[in-house]
């Protein structure tokens, strides 16, 4: 038996990634000033965004466990801007929950390991190794304000849920090996695309795709699988929740959207049910949101909405709406990061949530929160010429071109029931009568700032200034080779 | 010879066991039960299906070990969790951990 020669270069970016979690916990021992930890995972970030834009290794790795390609780039880049993002949001806060700063950092940097795993991969085992790495993370990092009831009761509600997805996607993975013989999604697109109707197991296929859409619509919390969703994003400490709503989507839908591509067939009964899925997801989280008071559980509801409308992009099932798809992720990480950010500016420093009361008459107290925050509501509610709008813009024309006009409709529907309850806030800041309760905001610091303005002028940026990037999506778009 | 179909009845015997008992426990450790149920259901499938494609190729085992590798992780997390809220509340009955709603 001979050893394959691996090509280590081609996992660059996850080795940084390990390897700075690792030290991170090593340090955490030694070091007395726990910031030092944040900036050597900021560091580490760093590194393994270089080595993603700049290593770029052809073909398929590790016997085709992964790839290399430009979706698995956009995907990576998404995924270590959003941590970089996290890690500054977290630096001021991290004490007012945890005395264990260190381990925070290092779970975080595990969960993007995990994450590019599975945007990159190109096998079911190391689509699940990746699920698995990012989830088993993030429950932890869900709980760990551990003297606060609601976190821990939120890292076990994500828990339990997402362990019983789990359980559904790797059952339907099964299947689909069954079927195709294969658990590379190469081979099993070959399989499907030269002998379907001949192989012995071509009834389980389509099994193992609905059961594996279950497993996936719980991790993007899509409806009918979005239960946990409001008490999770709640109850986790606030840079998590902007970490997770964000990096999860963008590496649960890279996967997915490789795995449609895979078993793909065009049929229109599958891109019916997953526009059927689109329209319940949007139309119950705006529904849903409408009459949150939390502004967490606000947004978590507004982020189910989201996962709709880019789910929308995929049931449209052409080009445009995937490469709609794509950016909307990017401009979801920057708006919902930004606006989670500023709910942590916001809130003090005993609480791990702020209320609409608590936002009242914000503008007068500080009118620079309350600027940016009314930036991530347009860019949000889809206001022109922020990212939002063009997300939108580009998923529902997608959605038009594949012949799915009342997709669109419902989508520019919900886009206005949407619009009350972001602009709702906006209002209230600025209306509103200052209350009592808006005194207890903690100082700003310059990291929370940094991230602030970061998001904001991307929020703004993205949107105005396309071109070169949206090439690096079309390109990725084309090397699914949609049939 | 066992035939393939036998084993994919129980597996999904077991599957629908699991599902079940994850469904309808209050117990939070009876619902990990219920889990590791459905993985191990997941385990048969993929080790049987390996022997009928093509033992030739090691892909089902491997998965196989992949999953049982990463139960375990998850349950020694799930127990970790679990322990973290029965400090606090003295209760693992999910019915009463209920703090959140809407």
């Amino acid at each position: 038996m001979t050893l394959p020669t691996l090509n280590f270069l081609a996992i660059l970016p996850l080795l940084i990634l390990v390897a700075a979690t690792l030290l991170v916990l090593l340090a955490d021992l030694v070091v007395r000033n726990k910031r030092v930890l944040t900036f050597l995972g900021l560091l580490a970030v760093a590194a393994s965004l270089a080595a993603v834009l700049l290593v770029r290794p052809a073909a398929p790795t590790f016997q085709g466990m992964t790839l290399a390609d430009e979706l698995g780039l956009f995907a990576s880049v998404a995924i270590l801007v959003a941590t970089g993002l996290a890690l500054l949001l977290a630096l001021e806060r991290t004490s007012d929950f945890t005395r264990r700063p260190g381990a925070y950092v290092a779970l975080l940097l595990l969960a993007t390991a995990g994450m590019i795993v599975m945007a990159k991969a190109s096998d079911f085992i190391t689509i699940f190794l990746g699920l698995e790495i990012l989830s088993l993370s993030l429950y932890i990092l869900v709980g760990f304000a551990q003297r606060d009831a609601r976190s821990n009761e939120a890292a076990l509600k994500y828990f339990l849920l997402g362990a019983f997805a789990s359980g559904f996607f790797l059952y339907g993975m099964a299947l689909i090996y069954a079927a195709t013989g294969s658990t590379n999604l190469a081979e099993i697109s070959k399989g499907i695309a030269s002998h379907s109707a001949s192989l012995p197991f071509a009834p389980l296929l389509p099994i193992g795709v609905g059961l594996l859409l279950v497993g996936y619509g719980f991790k993007l919390a899509l409806v009918p699988f979005h239960m946990w969703t409001p008490d999770v994003y709640q109850g986790a400490p606030t840079s998590v929740t902007a970490f997770m709503s964000v990096a999860t989507k963008t590496a649960a839908f890279a996967s997915l959207i490789r795995v449609l591509a895979a078993v793909w067939s065009g049929d229109r009964p599958w891109l019916l049910a997953l526009a059927g899925l689109a329209v319940v997801t949007m139309t119950l989280g705006n529904l849903a949101a409408l009459r949150q008071t939390s502004l967490k559980r606000m947004l978590a509801y507004s982020s189910i909405a989201h996962a709709g409308y880019v789910l929308t992009g995929l049931a449209a099932g052409n080009d445009r709406g995937f490469e709609g798809a794509l950016y909307y992720l990017i401009a979801y990480t920057f708006m919902n990061l930004g606006a989670f950010a500023t709910i942590q500016a916001v809130q003090r420093r005993d609480q791990n949530d702020v209320t609409t009361e608590q936002i009242t008459g914000l503008s007068t107290q500080r009118p620079g929160l309350a600027l940016l925050m009314t930036v991530f509501m347009f860019a949000l509610t889809g206001m022109p010429p922020l990212v939002g709008f063009f997300g939108k813009l580009y998923v529902f024309s997608g959605a038009v071109q594949g012949g799915m006009t009342w997709l669109a409709i419902v989508g520019v529907i919900n886009s206005a029931i949407a619009a009350y309850y972001y602009l709702r806030v906006t209002v209230l800041m600025y209306m509103g009568g200052a209350t009592a309760a808006a005194g207890d905001i903690p100082r700003t610091g310059w990291a929370v700032w940094t991230t602030l303005v970061i998001t904001a002028v991307a929020t703004l940026a993205l949107g105005l200034w396309q071109q070169p990037w949206m090439e690096s999506i079309r390109e990725a778009v084309t090397l699914l080779a949609l049939r | 010879m066992v035939p393939l179909s036998w084993y994919l009845i129980l597996a999904a015997a077991l599957f629908c066991i699991g599902v079940f008992g994850a469904l309808a426990r209050r117990n939070a450790v009876g619902i990990l039960m219920g889990i590791e149920l459905m993985l191990n259901a997941v385990n048969i499938n993929l080790v049987a299906f390996w022997r009928h494609i093509g033992p030739d190729q090691m892909t089902g085992q491997l998965f196989a070990i992949f999953v049982i590798t990463v139960a375990a992780a998850e349950a020694a997390v799930g127990l970790a969790l679990i322990i973290a809220i029965y400090r606090q509340r003295n209760t693992v009955n999910v019915e009463e951990i209920d703090m959140m709603k809407g």
